[in-house]
């Protein structure tokens, strides 16, 4: 699907891919350059609404903060838990390194 | 009830299921026997379930049984066979929300609505089919494969909560649980001509609800009636202290009143889809109208222009909201984890393996609309006209009890034909998303057939927390209604056209 202008650049929906965390091949990025250049125009009417004295709305209701007492209650258990994580190790998740191989 | 009726027990709604078991006409077992049975030899061909959950269903049909034969009421859904989107949490059941990131999980906790159905004695017969994560339009989404619908097994049953619609349907179940963030339970409701009620942002807690888009989502029922859909909703609805954004008021009462009718009533028809909307979709909202000012209704046209900015707004909100909410899916804690040389690239391989197309898609439009450069062009903006549109609903209601509204562009369209091109598919919700974004009460109730004898469903919509007067009206549509135009599709087909698996 091509929009006739592409709105957003392959640079930009690889930037996108990179903050969203998804490794996308360079055929997925072109077809989403396409699709999301469909949606932006698609959603321009809003881009473009005057809307000068109107304030945003994050959430249909008034919401309050909502707190409970501050007592000691049972949580989920540890084991449960770390029995649905692909890798653990010491009661922790196990991850790859964080900062790769040559720091 | 005389004896050998009970097979099509079923057949007679929620409230009929339980009140023939709480008073022990029936039993729980039988009631489940028969929806088993229906399931076992239909579902091969409509795949409304991705899994069926029969022992445990069983151990509480008997469970039910007991507690009768004891002399302790069971509640007000004894017996009654239900059906779970699932994208609700059920303790160490598989919930996968139809996403291969969540094949296989196992939830260690339950959603308060599963508590709360089983607390009242309804049976859990299993999980329903959706479009993954609840993205899309037609259950095609599904990385299990799609649902089909249960009147024509070449169209969609609408989505996301497709398969949930679909089993009602059927016949598969009396009642069952949906999401609707953006008409996720009206439009496949409205497709297979059963009723979906999308209550009041807040009335039902979403504890255990996986999110999609959080400002939006919210958890409603399917059933054939608008009484049995109440009375699930019912069951489910009120205070939750597990869900912060949950109301503090109690649930108000759903079924008092219900029939009273809608003589004084004043009933706005929305006429800002007319363009968007095929004529038997719009024909049969006028219908709708005619037929509530000949019970005594006010009916007015009004145009309410800013209804036509809630899809653009919607998406560029609620992917926004899910970019954040699925950045949870990053193969640490659950589900699916490709492996990677660091963190950062199995985050990046596993999200990319484990999430669909449309799911995709929708992480990358959130994340450009919230990234640095665009966040006040398109999320503040978006923002903005979900203020415009809400102000524009509360004018209307200073006019209007109610409204009324198409729920769908078209009827039940066949497989394929809008899943090459998303903004497509995406319109399929035009007249389901205002309701969203102003977190507004809307029902969808069977009205009407098309030439190709499909069902169509109108919208009733309300201001916050007037489900009572939304269902009444909705109450006295399906009055109006000839009952050929509604589930379950196999009661319908009983003059001798083949049920789905035969």
């Amino acid at each position: 699907m091509a929009a006739s202008v592409e709105l957003i650049s392959l640079e930009e929906v690889r930037h996108v891919a990179k903050l969203a965390r998804l490794e996308l091949t360079d055929g997925e990025i072109a077809t989403l350059q396409g699709e999301l250049s469909a949606l932006l125009d698609h959603v321009d009417k809003v881009r473009r609404l005057d809307t000068a004295d109107i304030p945003p709305t994050a959430h249909p209701l008034p919401l309050e903060n909502v707190l409970r007492p501050d007592e000691v209650r049972p949580c989920l258990d540890r084991e449960i838990v770390l029995a649905a994580a692909p890798a653990v190790e010491s009661d922790r998740f196990l991850v790859p390194s964080i900062l790769g191989d040559s720091p | 009830m005389s004896e050998g009726t009970e097979g099509h027990l079923l057949d007679r709604g929620v409230r009929a299921i339980a009140h023939a078991v709480r008073s022990g006409e029936a039993t729980a077992v039988n009631v489940l026997e028969e929806a088993l049975g229906r399931i076992h030899e239909q579902d091969r061909s409509l795949h409304c379930f991705n899994l069926l959950t029969e022992e445990a269903a069983l151990a509480a049909a008997v469970r039910v049984d007991d507690s009768v034969a004891r002399g302790v009421d069971p509640g007000p859904l004894a017996g009654v066979p239900v059906a779970l989107k699932d994208n609700l949490c059920t303790q160490g059941i598989e919930t996968t929300c139809s996403s291969r990131i969540l094949q296989g999980w196992r939830p260690p906790y339950d959603a308060t609505v599963v508590s709360r159905l089983r607390q009242a004695g309804a049976i859990a017969v299993g999980k329903t089919n959706l479009d993954e994560f609840a993205m899309g339009s037609s259950t095609e989404n599904s990385a299990f494969g799609p649902t089909y619908n249960p009147w024509d097994l070449t169209r969609v049953p609408g989505g996301s909560s497709g398969g949930s619609a679909a089993a009602v349907a059927a016949g598969f179940v009396a009642t069952s649980l949906g999401s609707d963030t953006g008409g996720s339970i009206r439009q496949p409701a409205s497709l297979c001509g059963v009723v979906g009620i999308k209550p009041t942002y807040g009335l039902v807690s979403r504890y255990g609800l996986i999110a999609f888009a959080s400002s939006l989502d919210q958890i409603g029922t399917f059933a054939v009636e608008v009484g049995d859909a109440a009375a699930a909703l019912e069951v489910i609805a009120g205070h939750d202290p597990a869900d912060s954004t949950s109301l503090g008021q109690p649930a108000p009462s759903l079924l008092e009143g219900l029939y009273d009718g809608v003589d004084g009533l004043r009933v706005g028809l929305i006429s800002d889809f007319l363009a968007d909307v095929a004529e038997s979709c719009s024909k049969a909202a006028d219908d709708a109208g005619e037929a509530l000012a000949r019970a005594g209704a006010k009916v007015e046209q009004v145009s309410i222009p800013e209804m036509l900015l809630g899809l653009p707004a919607y998406y560029i909100i609620a992917p926004a909201e899910a970019s954040s909410n699925l950045a949870r899916y990053d193969g640490v804690r659950y589900g699916l984890r490709v492996d990677g040389p660091d963190v950062e690239t199995m985050n990046a391989r596993t999200r990319a393996e484990g999430f669909g197309a449309e799911v995709r898609r929708r992480v990358m439009i959130g994340t450009y609309a919230l990234s640095s450069g665009y966040y006040d062009a398109y999320y503040g903006q978006a923002q903005k006209a979900r203020t415009l549109l809400i102000r524009a609903f509360e004018a209307a209601y200073e006019r209007f009890d109610v409204l009324l509204a198409p729920t769908t562009p078209s009827a039940a369209f066949r497989l394929g034909a809008k899943t090459a091109n998303p903004i497509e598919m995406y319109l399929s919700d035009l007249c389901t998303i205002p309701s969203n974004l102003s977190g507004h009460p809307a029902v969808s109730v069977p009205f009407a057939l098309d030439l190709d004898g499909l069902p169509i469903g109108v919208q009733v919509l309300a201001p916050a927390l007037g489900e009572a007067v939304m269902l009444r009206v909705g109450a006295a549509l399906e009055a109006a209604a000839s009952p050929s135009v509604r589930g379950p599709a196999r009661v319908r087909r009983a003059g001798g056209e083949a049920v789905p698996g035969e």
